[in-house]
Formats: C-alpha cells, sequence, structure tokens
C-alpha cells in the first residue's frame, strides 16, 4: 500500500475569478505540494503566479474548492493557520520609514512572538542576512538589495514551516542573491517547505526540487525537474518554459 | 496587549519620523488659531474700544442741527469731523479719503421744522390742558410737518447688526433735540419764560441707566473676547486635522506592500486600527493642551487677550477627548474607504471645511435658519463646539454638557459602524 507523503499545501478543485473580470482567473484547479520541499511555481507574465501565491496565503479568498496549508483550511479569518506559513511577496513589505530592527519588533508581534523571542531572532536573522551594521537604520536608505534581505527577515521571524515567496530575488547583485538563496537552502535543511515564484530560471534550477508552470490560469505541467526535463527532452529549464509557454509577448 | 503596544509604538516612531505630518497638525493650526483670534480681535477692538469715524455735513444754519452735532459726539462711539455745506454732495468721496466708516447729511430745513413740530406739539398740549380737548373749534389747524430725511451714508464693510446699532443711537440723539425743543416751546408757552437749564437737565438726562453684566451658570462675569470664542473654535478644526496625516497613513499601509503581510500574520487588522486611534487621540489632546497654552501664556504677548480656562477642567477633558476621538475616528474612516492617498488628502481637507461651516466655525450656528440649522445638528464639530463655549464662555459643568458630548458620542460610534462596514466590505478584516 503506498503511503501518502505529508501535505504542506493541497488545493482541489478550486476556482478564482477577481470580481471585476480582469484579471486572470482559475477553475477546478488541483495542486499538491509535499511537506519539506523546495517547490517552484513558475509562468509568463500575466500566467496567474502572484494571484495564486496570495489565495495560498490567503490574501485572496477562493470563490469554489479549497486550499489547506498543512491540513487546515486557508483564508484571511483563519487566524491560526497564519502562524504556519510565513510569506514574503514581490513587494517590499514594511514600513521605510522604520530600520529592520523595529520592522522585525512590529512584524514578530504581529507574527505571534514574545519579546524575548523577537530579541532573539532579530540578532540571528540581522547577522545571518548581513544587516547588522545597519539593524537601526531607516530602510528607506537602503539598496535594494539590503531592502530584499529586509523583506526577507521578516517572512521568516517567526520560524515558519512553510515558506511562501514571491521572486525573491528580483533586482539584486549576485552577491545577494547567493546569499538569498544559500539562506533558503538552509532553511529547507532545517524543515521549512519552500514556495517560490521567479523568472530566474536557472537560479531556479539551483533551488527547486518540485515545479509546476502555469499559464492563464492552468497548470500545464508539474514533477521534479529532472523528470520533466528528461520526459520533454530538453537540457535547461529556460528550454523547456519556452517550449511549453511560446515565444509570443505576454502582459 | 503586547502587540497593540508594539504596534502604538510603531505608529508612534512613524509619526515622529513624518516632519510634513507633524507640521500640518500642530503648526499649521497654531498659525490659525493665532490669524483669526487677531482679526477678530481687531473686530472687537473696533467695535468695542475705537470710536467709529463720522463726517457730518450740516447744510442747516440753525441751532437744532447744532445740538444734533453734539448729541451724537456725546454718544461716545462716534468720532465726528465736519465739511463745509457745500460738500453735501461729495459726503461719500469724502468717506473714501478719510476712511471714515459713516456720513450724515443734515437738511437745510433741519432747525426750521424742528421748531415747527416742537410749536405743533406745545399747542396741541397747551389745549388740552385748558380743558378745551374735546371741542373742535378749539384746536389749532396747522399743517402736518415733514422734516427732510436726515441721511446715513455707510461703508459696506459694516456688518448689518452693527449698522442697527448707530441707527438707534443716531435716532436716539435726533429723538433728544426734537424732545428738548419741544418741552422749551411747551415751558415757555405756559410761563412765558425761557425753561431753567436745570430743569431741563433734570427732565431730560434722568434716564434710568442700564447696567450690562454677561451672564455665566458659574456666576463668573468674565467679559467673553475673541480668545474665548476663537480658541475653543479653532482648536476642535485643528484636531480634525489630523486627517491630513491619518487619512493618508491608514490609506498609505492599505496600497502598501506592507498591508498585504500584515493579513497574512496570525493578528486581526483591528488591532492596527485600534492602535492608530490611540496615538493619534493622544496627538489631539497635546494639539489641544498646546493650542489652550498658547491661548493662556503666549497671547498676552501678541497684544491678544489670555485665553481663561473653564472652571471645570474635569469637564474640559472629557469633551477634548470625545472630539479627538470623533476626529480620529473620521480620518480612519476616511482612510479605509479612500483609494489614493490623494483621495484621503482632497475629501478630508474640503470635508472638514464643510463640518467647520455647518457645524457653526466660521457662522455662528444661533444665526443659521431652517435647513442649515438642521445640517448643524450632523456635524460633530457642532457639538463639540456648543461644548467648548457652554464651558468656555457661560461658566458650565459636566452635567450641563451631557446633551453635548452625548451626541458627539453617538456621532463617532455611527462612524466606527461605517468604518467597520467599510473594512468588511473590501476584506480588510
Amino acid at each position: 500500500m503506498e503511503v501518502t507523503p505529508p501535505l504542506a499545501v493541497s488545493i482541489e478543485h478550486m476556482g478564482f475569478r477577481y470580481p471585476d473580470n480582469t484579471d486572470v482567473s482559475f477553475a477546478d484547479l488541483n495542486l499538491q505540494i509535499i511537506k519539506g520541499t523546495r517547490f517552484g511555481l513558475f509562468g509568463p507574465n500575466g500566467a496567474g503566479k502572484t494571484t495564486l501565491m496570495n489565495l495560498m496565503t490567503g490574501v485572496l479568498s477562493v470563490n469554489e474548492g479549497s486550499i489547506k496549508l498543512l491540513g487546515q483550511e486557508a483564508g484571511t479569518q483563519n487566524k491560526e493557520v497564519n502562524k504556519l506559513f510565513g510569506f514574503v511577496p514581490q513587494d517590499f513589505s514594511f514600513y521605510k520609514e522604520l530600520s529592520p530592527a523595529e520592522n522585525l519588533e512590529f512584524f514578530g508581534a504581529w507574527a505571534g512572538l514574545n519579546k524575548a523571542e523577537i530579541i532573539k531572532r532579530t540578532d540571528e536573522l540581522l547577522h545571518i542576512l548581513g544587516l547588522e551594521d545597519v539593524r537601526n537604520k531607516p530602510v528607506e536608505k537602503f539598496s535594494g538589495g539590503m531592502k530584499r534581505r529586509v523583506n526577507l527577515a521578516i517572512g521568516v521571524i517567526h520560524n515558519p514551516q512553510v515558506l511562501f515567496l514571491d521572486e525573491p530575488t528580483v533586482g539584486v547583485d549576485v552577491q545577494t542573491r547567493q546569499a538569498i538563496i544559500s539562506y533558503l537552502h538552509t532553511l529547507n535543511d532545517n524543515g521549512t517547505t519552500l514556495i517560490y515564484t521567479s523568472h530566474q530560471l536557472s537560479e531556479a534550477e539551483d533551488l527547486c526540487e518540485q515545479i509546476a508552470m502555469i499559464d492563464e490560469g492552468k497548470i500545464i505541467t508539474q514533477g521534479h525537474i529532472d523528470d520533466l526535463l528528461k520526459e520533454h527532452k530538453h537540457d535547461s529549464l529556460e528550454e523547456l518554459f519556452i517550449n511549453l509557454t511560446g515565444k509570443a509577448y505576454r502582459n | 496587549m503586547f502587540k497593540l503596544w508594539i504596534s502604538i509604538k510603531k505608529d508612534i516612531r512613524i509619526l515622529l519620523r513624518d516632519k510634513v505630518g507633524i507640521s500640518l497638525m500642530f503648526v499649521m493650526p497654531i498659525i490659525l488659531v493665532v490669524v483669526v483670534t487677531g482679526i477678530q480681535n481687531s473686530t472687537f477692538q473696533l467695535v468695542n474700544k475705537n470710536k467709529l469715524s463720522i463726517i457730518i455735513c450740516n447744510t442747516d444754519t440753525g441751532k437744532a442741527s447744532k445740538q444734533l452735532i453734539e448729541a451724537i459726539d456725546k454718544i461716545g462711539m462716534f468720532k465726528v469731523s465736519q465739511i463745509a455745506k457745500e460738500n453735501a454732495k461729495a459726503v461719500s468721496d469724502n468717506m473714501h479719503t478719510t476712511d471714515a466708516l459713516l456720513g450724515v447729511v443734515i437738511p437745510s430745513n433741519f432747525s426750521a421744522e424742528v421748531n415747527t413740530k416742537a410749536k405743533n406739539a406745545s399747542d396741541k398740549a397747551m389745549t388740552a390742558f385748558s380743558g378745551q380737548a374735546d371741542s373742535g373749534a378749539a384746536i389749532v389747524k396747522r399743517q402736518p410737518v415733514s422734516i427732510d430725511q436726515l441721511t446715513l451714508f455707510y461703508n459696506p464693510v459694516l456688518q448689518e447688526s452693527l449698522r442697527f446699532s448707530i441707527q438707534g443711537a443716531i435716532q436716539s440723539a435726533l429723538q433728544l433735540v426734537q424732545t428738548r425743543q419741544t418741552l422749551r416751546t411747551l415751558y415757555y408757552s405756559s410761563n412765558e419764560k425761557e425753561l431753567p437749564k436745570s430743569l431741563e437737565d433734570e427732565m431730560l438726562n434722568s434716564n434710568t441707566t442700564i447696567n450690562m453684566l454677561p451672564t455665566s451658570k458659574d456666576g463668573t462675569r468674565i467679559t467673553p473676547n475673541a480668545s474665548q470664542h476663537n480658541v475653543p473654535a479653532w482648536t476642535i478644526f485643528a484636531m480634525f486635522f489630523v486627517i491630513m496625516s491619518l487619512g493618508g497613513s491608514v490609506v498609505r499601509e492599505k496600497v502598501s506592500g506592507s498591508f498585504i503581510r500584515l493579513k497574512t500574520l496570525p493578528t486581526n487588522y483591528l488591532v492596527g486600527l485600534l492602535s492608530k486611534q490611540i496615538t493619534y487621540l493622544v496627538v489631539t489632546l497635546l494639539q489641544a493642551a498646546v493650542i489652550f497654552s498658547m491661548g493662556i501664556w503666549l497671547f498676552p504677548y501678541l497684544g491678544l487677550p489670555a485665553l481663561n480656562l473653564p472652571s471645570d477642567l474635569f469637564a474640559l477633558f472629557v469633551v477634548t477627548l470625545v472630539c479627538g476621538w470623533c476626529a480620529v475616528s473620521y480620518s480612519i474612516c476616511v482612510g479605509v474607504f479612500a483609494n489614493t492617498q490623494e483621495q484621503a488628502n482632497g475629501f478630508g481637507a474640503i470635508s472638514i471645511v464643510i463640518l467647520a461651516c455647518i457645524g457653526g466655525l466660521m457662522v455662528p450656528s444661533f444665526a443659521m435658519q431652517g435647513l442649515a440649522k438642521t445640517m448643524a445638528n450632523f456635524s460633530p464639530m457642532h457639538w463639540c463646539l456648543q461644548a467648548y463655549y457652554s464651558l468656555f464662555l457661560e461658566g458650565a459643568k459636566l452635567k450641563d454638557v451631557l446633551n453635548n458630548i452625548g451626541s458627539l458620542f453617538i456621532i463617532t460610534v455611527i462612524i466606527q459602524f461605517v468604518t467597520y462596514l467599510g473594512l468588511k466590505r473590501k476584506n480588510l478584516i
């Protein structure tokens, strides 16, 4: 008898439409992400990656079907499930007037940490992400790469079991990208499930084990990267991506 | 409580680093209070202390017109200057060149006709005294007296109420001249000698004087001044000015990435809104404290009357607290419904000016009529202003302003409920 591995995310017959019907929508979408894996979600611009990410994190609510995170129903009203995951949105999601330490204090408290835990995790994260020297300076004066690291630190302050990352390395230099990817590997080694989107497909090949490609609100392929490359007879994820989604411009 | 305290710390930090927001909430209202109080104090002094300059052109040569000019001068509210009778048609031009607010032209037949009217009245009185009033033959038939109108020119800047006061004062001077002449004529007809000066003075000047006193609920007799009127009114306006910072702050948080992260955290956004309410409520209390302190200690150095605080300071605190809470609630409500910072700032600024207008900050609500008076009840500023006026001007106690506080509280609760509905509708909580 086959044993079903524990799931980090389970999406069943999910349907979603924006109220004004101007953006991508999903119908009867099914997706399962195994706990502890490094999962990549890819697709051209406007494919629905960010929308799907927002649905999984409860920023948006589904119209039909269900999304479960670690077995619990996801959604804005379910605050218990929100303790289990972290989210690093594509846009900088912090208060630019505050310093990294002040941002971590605020978001740590909102994530449910107590004062001692916040102090401990703030020191750890600022050290790991190279922000110790600027811990008390306002974030608005930081470079793009430093802001990306602050964005990431806030997302992981409460040691989430599942971490959603929406293009976490966009606009950063090679050094920062490598530091971030290295830290994500460390998190995964410690048991955190990573669910990641990016347009950097070479980076994705380094980071992800499992991937899904979506386009126009539909999953067009999913599986282990090596298996997919073998199945479609391609040498790289980029070739596979172009083959499946075409060369036409997307908006 | 820990989450709330950390949220308050975050809001205070952001507020303290927003120099423009702080200046909008503190410096601008302070400037507003000083400027408006200064201007209104000048108006008060113009009416109460300064004499109104009046140009009189006397085209008459008789005694009555001279007595009239003396009587106008004795009223005490006018600074009289005369111009030659040849310039009667140029009185209004003279007013412009000399900055006089009033001009009077006394007609050329004034004294003659005052005498005729006095003679008529005297004859009728003598006939009546002799018991021949019922005899038609005995009544001396005279032509009805018609004195040319006394013309009063006025500068249009004078308010209607002040014009009526001036008209009344000149009318009483006119009455005095006519009464004196009638008395003299009557006395002469009866005694064939002049009316003694002492008797004339006794008959004309023994009027009962009017002792004017301001009323107050605490029995004090402090005369209200421009500071007592303006400082409370513009403090309310300043408190509602937090919308420029708070409304924008709510929108900024809503449209920025930070709000998306807040939605994914296990804390209800209502904690964030409660934090903002507490933080900005303290700001409104500080605004009131700063403006009242200025009124008490700084105004005298600026030549303005000092602000006298009400005797019931606890009532003042309660009214300020509820008003501040209402201002903060309104700002958050606007922030929740606005989609951009421009919308929040634009609508916020215009709406508080409208609320101030219908609330009686710019035109006293007792002077409003019909629909405007009804609409005043819907402005939270109206209820707060009424409470402040009761405390500052009438010496009221807390129990006297509970009605105003209650109304303000109800409006605030309604605003909070509308905000809650807005948050629900926009899926923000």
